[in-house]
């Protein structure tokens, strides 16, 4: 067979594309040549084509378990069900990349598509730039991790099966939505660099530039979601955020990509920030590729390290080197052209969300310096260490919870000039009753005003208050207020939703960080232990077969107040094809809580290390991730971003 | 100075000033939550300070994990081929700890030159061995050839 030659070849040839895409049109736009201009756009087209086939070839080897092939024979196995066959394409790193190609040529394609009311240049500098990155990406790939690698001549009967953590929905998932974020601020990275390349940066730049930033961004926050979901149910631990070098990885360019979208909006609409936006997006794409570099090169101790080799390290982090000095040195020869096209004052939107923005870089300046202290010290050669969460978390919180006080300021607030009694005169009444109301909820669900909880959860009030009184002020001059609540634009709606979200999120985070209660106890069949009105009782365990493992089930009778409630059925399986064990925890989900029940290690006489958990309002954390992407979504597709640019063009 | 730019030195200053506090708060909490790595070698030397965190890692040794009946009580040892250190650890045991595999301990050093143990962390692949094990165990000169590897060349 043939076909994994055809992939190699056809992303041989998606390279060439890319090369051309990356010179031709940007040599066409600096002369003003419009027939080179007019590349672009067939150029993306069939790098887009090829990275296809070349994808769709690795799915093919994967599908009719072509073991010849390295990658396929080390990352799946016959007895695999055919739906993660075809996700263990990106199930290891060399499929992984040819994910991320994909999804930077489907980036490019979509800009091509989709840029028909853009002047033809700066979709020509657009393409390029998009080009330049894809052909980083493609030499890597092919030098150094090529999926269609072939053992010849004798190559195994039976693969080596993909690792039992990730034959779960979560790896169908959780890859794709992260790298579309990921690989989405290469778009605002191209944006950026275009309109410095064209000397251009006005709030037009920052219209185009919005939508696509705002999409990405949503990707990204529904990828952490879903990662941090996936962990939650499948590690078995119950936790649902490490601070893990690669969550902190995919979290620092979320934070960046967060400043950049409010930042885009300060610039579209009042034609300031404009080289603190440039900035923002070179960085919240740099910090896309230090995070590559992070997981792809083994340097940390993290559960995704799944590849180590120096090769592969070295080339990310020159491409990093190549693409940060690059942009910069761009950016220090152009930033002093651009020119603010107004004034604010001391108090206004405007320096409402700088401090907003700088927040927000501070968080991901102090979550960049945990990440990589300790590679800095080992490399300096004083010694390994680790960075815990204590100091994470000691950072993080207060920082966030500053931001949530702003947050709801900068709703109420003006742009240009705000008076201090104005606000004042807006907020006293949200922020009295956020107080009022959040300690009362506090009280009524545990009977005690534990610091962090209240103060989290009287911010949320806070942000979802001040959020109604804003709404409130939008209608209070129209006669038909029920019919004005539907006339906002769809921007505005994404704006309110993404910070319910956030506010969601606070609720589950401050409760479910202080009211977990875990129980981790030695059970023989007949055991039972009880806490929040929960009684669980250990009945035995018993053997099962899988299609491709055998597992030791558990079976643990949950009583609610002493009424029976529910069966559970936490397993302990052993992975055949790789003698690899795994906890499969039993959740049951709820709105207001999870139970969680998971198998430790079997003991003498049928006993089971057994671990217990409460997990209160956890859902709670995922809820608002969804919140914040279907905002962003709603943001992005407002017809403003679409109508007013046909004008220009014409 | 005209009102915009007073307004400029103010906006300048508080950004100043608040990434000062920001910078000086975290390298003060940076301080406070490092965890120096030990390998064993280095804790029979006496290198390793008591009573504060470490993370010391090594190979489990062969035979050594002694469970308690009745609770969630485990002792073991880990090696790096050269010296070793007793670890004990009250909980639930990563799926990956076994035998001969790389484990990384949290914890800190009490009086008997145990580690009392916080946290174990095995990784979610028995080819892959913790970066600070494999160096220690280089170091010692006792790097085990991994079996099985014939898929990850």
């Amino acid at each position: 067979m043939i076909i994994p030659e055809l992939g190699e070849y056809a992303l041989i040839l998606a390279f060439c594309l890319s090369i051309l895409l990356a010179t031709v049109p940007l040599v066409g736009a600096t002369r003003g040549n419009a027939l080179w201009m007019d590349f672009a756009r067939p150029l993306s087209k069939g790098m887009f084509f090829f990275t296809l086939v070349s994808f769709l070839c690795l799915g093919w080897s994967f599908l009719y378990n072509d073991f010849s092939v390295v990658y396929v024979a080390s990352n799946s196995n016959t007895a695999l069900p055919w739906y993660f066959r075809l996700s263990a394409i990106w199930g290891g790193h060399e499929g992984s990349l040819l994910l991320w190609v994909l999804i930077l040529a489907a980036w490019t394609l979509a800009v091509a598509l989709k840029s028909r009311n853009l002047p033809q240049d700066i979709v020509a500098r657009v393409l390029a730039v998009m080009g330049w990155i894809a052909i980083g990406f493609y030499l890597f790939i092919l030098f150094t991790s090529s999926p269609f690698e072939r053992y010849l001549p004798g190559f195994p009967q039976e693969g080596a099966d993909l690792n039992p953590l990730l034959q779960d929905f979560g790896l169908i998932v959780h890859p794709p939505m992260l790298y579309m974020g990921y690989v989405g601020f290469a778009v605002s990275f191209a944006f950026a660099i275009a309109a410095l390349l064209s000397g251009r940066l006005d709030a037009a730049w920052a219209r185009w530039s919005r939508p696509w930033t705002t999409v990405a961004w949503a990707f990204l926050t529904l990828g952490i979601a879903l990662g941090s979901w996936w962990a939650y149910y499948e590690l078995g631990w119950g936790g649902w955020w490490f601070w893990d070098p690669v969550e902190n990885a995919s979290l620092m360019p979320w934070l960046v990509g967060t400043a950049l979208v409010h930042s885009l909006a300060v610039t579209e609409k009042r034609g300031v920030f404009k080289s603190w936006t440039v900035l923002l997006a070179i960085f919240a794409f740099s910090l896309s590729l230090l995070g590559t570099f992070l997981v792809r090169s083994g340097v940390l101790t993290s559960v995704h390290a799944f590849a180590s080799d120096p090769e592969r390290g070295l080339f990310i982090l020159i491409m990093l080197v190549v693409v940060i000095g690059g942009s910069l040195l761009l950016y220090a020869f152009r930033a002093g052209q651009m020119r603010s096209e107004s004034s604010f004052g001391l108090l206004s939107r405007e320096s409402l969300l700088l401090v907003n923005n700088v927040l927000l870089v501070v968080s991901c300046a102090m979550v960049l310096l945990g990440t990589i202290y300790p590679l800095i010290i080992d490399a300096l050669g004083m010694g390994k260490l680790s960075v815990g969460p204590p100091y994470f978390n000691a950072l993080f919180v207060p920082l966030m919870a500053i931001m949530l006080v702003f947050m709801g300021i900068g709703m109420i607030s003006r742009w240009k000039q705000t008076s201090l009694k104005m606000l004042a005169q807006q907020l006293w009444l949200p922020g009295v009753a956020a107080v009022l109301i959040g300690m009362a909820l506090t009280w009524s669900y545990s009977g005690e005003l534990a610091p962090w909880v209240t103060l989290g959860i009287v911010l949320a009030c806070w942000v979802v208050l001040t959020g109604m009184r804003d709404q409130y002020n939008r209608l209070r001059h129209r006669s038909e207020k029920l019919a004005g609540l539907f006339k906002q634009s769809r921007s505005y709606y994404g704006m309110q939703l993404a910070h319910l979200g956030v506010a969601v999120l606070v609720v589950g985070v401050a409760l479910v960080s202080v009211y977990s209660e875990q129980r981790d106890l030695r059970m023989q069949p007949g055991d039972s232990m009880t806490f929040r009105d929960y009684t669980f009782i250990f009945e035995g365990s018993k053997h099962v077969e899988g299609p491709n493992y055998t597992s030791d089930q558990g079976q643990i009778k949950v009583l609610y107040r002493d009424e029976p409630y529910a069966e559970m059925y936490p397993e302990k399986r052993l992975y055949t094809a790789r003698g690899n064990v795994m906890t499969e925890a039993a959740i049951d989900p709820g709105f207001t809580r999870d139970l969680y029940v998971a198998l430790g290690e079997p003991r003498e006489n049928g006993a089971w290390a057994v671990r217990l958990q409460y997990k209160p309002y956890v859902r709670w954390l995922w809820l608002g991730g969804l919140l914040m992407t279907f905002g962003g979504l709603l943001a992005a597709s407002d017809p403003r971003y679409r109508k007013r640019l046909r004008p220009a063009a014409a | 100075m005209t009102p915009k730019r007073k307004q400029r030195l103010f906006l300048v200053l508080f950004i100043v000033v608040g990434v000062g506090i920001s910078v000086g708060l975290t390298l003060f909490a940076l301080s406070q939550n490092i965890n120096l790595f030990y390998s064993p070698t280095q804790i029979a030397a006496g290198e390793a300070p008591q009573d504060t965190r470490i993370r010391a890692g090594g190979m489990v040794v062969e035979g050594s994990i002694k469970r308690d009946p009745d609770s969630l009580f485990v002792s073991f040892e880990i090696t790096d081929y050269d010296k070793t250190v007793t670890v004990e650890y009250v909980g639930i045991l990563p799926d990956l700890f076994r035998e001969g595999q790389g484990i990384v301990a949290q914890g800190s050093m009490n009086e008997h030159g145990v580690l009392d143990a916080v946290e174990v962390l095995a990784k979610h692949d028995e080819n892959y061995m913790p970066p600070e094990v494999a160096e220690a165990l280089a170091k010692a000169g006792k790097m085990p050839m991994p079996e099985g590897q014939e898929f990850n060349k």
